[in-house]
């Protein structure tokens, strides 16, 4: 990254700063996920049991001091599974959001810079697919290249590039012809570094705050995907898996089905405020109307 | 009109075309030679050689491609979706058989959604920044963050298991779709409240709002009459859109549920590897939603005429 790179992203922290610092949803927010990444971290250092281990001589029990959230039907220890469900299900969303990232902000510039033609057909491949129900496509990807987690990643991650792709297509297309970038394009810069200084750094926010939303959808969608049998397989503690696994007790023990639903629901609300909270912050006429009522 | 009318239509048939082809080619993403693997699967053994080549030869699998899908998207268009892999039925005819169910579950979830969402985003507005304000607000935050199985599960357990007011599972009368419109109509509740409000708020604090209020009509009247009427324009464009989330949460629900219904039969057909059926299902869905998101959208033209004019964005 040049200098003027760096300079360029830093004008621009230091424009957010003051805003993510004073935002109480992104503090509850950041709260949530944060408390999360320690349990996620910490949970099984400090377990003293193991996630897969079975003693089926104490099936089943109601939550105990050596047990706080009980035992599953083989035995397990349900609040250790949960903190490696932690790491699972964190990793998960946070892999499959960076690759949509990727995949929807290159095709979004792409569409935006690369002329007509290429516009136009890059655009027909997002509406194409946008015509599809996100959770249907990603099933049938997951289950066309069989259960696992490396393919629920892969599924999710192609599934829901579009919306990026339609945002930094629609952020480009309003600075393109601002004076800014006309003048450096007169001047002569190359395209790659154009991108790099004008536009990568303008349409930052916006991919910013539907990637932290997209962060819950994602881990919601990778646990309904593991609920149904196409995600994390058994043993592997997964929250969808130990939900599934917990159904047929509902009624003997029920906490099998309530702790993991818990935990996925923390997750969401946790990306959900911070999403909100960035799109209030980072939000140029919120940042703007803020400070002309600061003076 | 007629022009931008033919634009749309291009538009939309080569979405249409390009989803055909996705839903076609599925099949190829199976790790290998997809013919081999269903019969392994099926049989749960290594098949032969020979079965395999009979397998490719009775479902047509050794054309290529394109030959293929050509043939399957023009027997799709006459209405004809194939044969599944293991059962003699047409696929259009369990299809047909299954989409009653899945449009019950739709509905009556549309409807618990609207119930708990437009009094809960229209309190949320007129009680802006109050406690209301914010109880609604978390309610709708709750509910969109909820894995709708999970929340299946818990009114399973307090309806069904405990109090016995609802069955456990299936279909056939108003108890069995209690629980499953409530499970789907939660989370789209959580999405319409917050519509509603935003719209409210819009509306609250428009010139004609004021006008009615200082000719000394009464709040409620303000608010009920002339506010709401047309803070609903956005709403109902809305809640078409909400028809993806509808039969993403179908799939779901209708396993938690064990409804049958077009979720049921598409998760099965997956796990069965049957692709005709996987791919019939898809393109079904994947057309209703496309064709609804149109409708959609010219009711939002039809609703609102600023639109037309350009006054809207």
């Amino acid at each position: 990254m040049s200098e003027q790179n760096r300079l360029e992203w830093r004008r621009r922290l230091d424009r957010w700063r003051p805003e993510i610092r004073t935002n109480t949803t992104i503090r509850l927010g950041g709260g949530v996920v944060g408390l999360l990444a320690i349990v996620a971290l910490v949970g099984p250092l400090v377990s003293p049991y193991e996630p897969t281990t079975q003693a089926l001589e104490s099936r089943l029990q109601g939550p105990t001091l050596a047990h706080p959230l009980g035992t599953d039907a083989l035995g397990r220890d349900v609040a250790t599974r949960l903190t490696y469900g932690a790491r699972v299900s964190l990793a998960l969303a946070v892999v499959a959001t960076t690759i949509r990232v990727a995949i929807g902000t290159t095709i979004g510039l792409l569409a935006a810079t690369g002329g007509r033609f290429i516009d136009a057909l890059l655009m027909r491949l997002v509406d194409v697919q946008l015509a599809f129900p996100g959770l249907v496509l990603a099933l049938v990807i997951a289950g066309v290249l069989g259960p696992s987690l490396r393919n629920v990643v892969i599924a999710l991650s192609v599934v829901g590039w579009a919306s990026y792709a339609r945002v930094v297509r629609g952020s480009v297309l309003a600075i393109r012809d601002r004076p800014f970038v006309q003048s450096s394009k007169l001047y002569g810069t190359p395209r790659r570094r154009l991108v790099r200084r004008h536009l990568l750094p303008h349409v930052a926010s916006p991919v910013l705050v539907l990637a932290t939303l997209n962060l819950g959808t994602v881990a919601l969608a990778a646990a309904g995907l593991s609920y149904l049998g196409l995600g994390a397989q058994p043993p592997t503690a997964e929250w969808g898996t130990m939900i599934a696994g917990g159904r047929n007790y509902l009624r003997s023990a029920p906490w099998l089905v309530t702790a993991p639903g818990v935990a996925i629901m923390l997750t969401v609300v946790g990306f959900n405020l911070l999403g909100d909270g960035l799109r209030d912050a980072l939000d140029p006429d919120h940042i703007d109307d803020r400070k002309r009522r600061r003076t | 009109m007629l022009r931008a009318l033919l634009v749309r239509l291009g538009s939309l048939s080569s979405v249409l075309l390009g989803v055909s082809l996705i839903t076609y080619g599925f099949m190829f993403l199976t790790p290998g030679d997809p013919a081999y693997t269903i019969l392994r699967e099926q049989r749960q053994s290594p098949p032969s050689e020979s079965q395999v080549a009979s397998f490719r030869a009775e479902h047509g699998l050794d054309d290529p491609f394109l030959v293929q899908y050509v043939s399957w998207l023009t027997d799709a268009l006459q209405g004809d979706l194939g044969t599944s892999y293991y059962q003699s039925e047409s696929i259009t005819s369990l299809v047909l058989a299954s989409l009653p169910n899945t449009l019950e579950l739709a509905l009556a979830a549309t409807a618990v959604s609207l119930v708990l969402a437009v009094p809960l985003g229209v309190l949320s507005a007129v009680h802006r920044d109050t406690w209301i304000d914010r109880t609604s607000q978390i309610a709708a935050l709750i509910g969109v963050s909820m894995p709708n199985f999970w929340l299946g599960y818990l009114l399973l357990l307090v309806c069904s298991l405990w109090l016995g007011l609802t069955p456990v599972g299936g279909v056939g009368t108003f108890g069995h779709l209690v629980l499953p419109a409530i499970t789907l109509g939660s989370g789209m509740a959580a999405i319409v409240t917050r519509i509603v409000r935003t719209s409210m708020l819009e509306v609250i604090e428009a010139d004609y709002v004021d006008t009615a209020r200082s000719k000394g009509v009464r709040n409620r009247l303000v608010i009920y009459k002339h506010a709401l009427r047309n803070a609903l324009i956005p709403v109902v464009t809305i809640v078409g859109l909400q028809f993806g989330f509808v039969i993403n949460g179908a799939v779901i629900v209708e396993a938690v549920f064990q409804r049958p219904g077009l979720g049921t039969l598409l998760v099965d057909a997956v796990f069965a590897r049957d692709y005709p059926i996987v791919q019939g299902v898809v393109l079904v869905t994947a057309i209703a939603f496309v064709v609804t998101n149109q409708v959609v959208d010219l009711a939002y033209v039809a609703l609102d005429p600023r639109v037309e004019r350009g006054e809207r964005s």
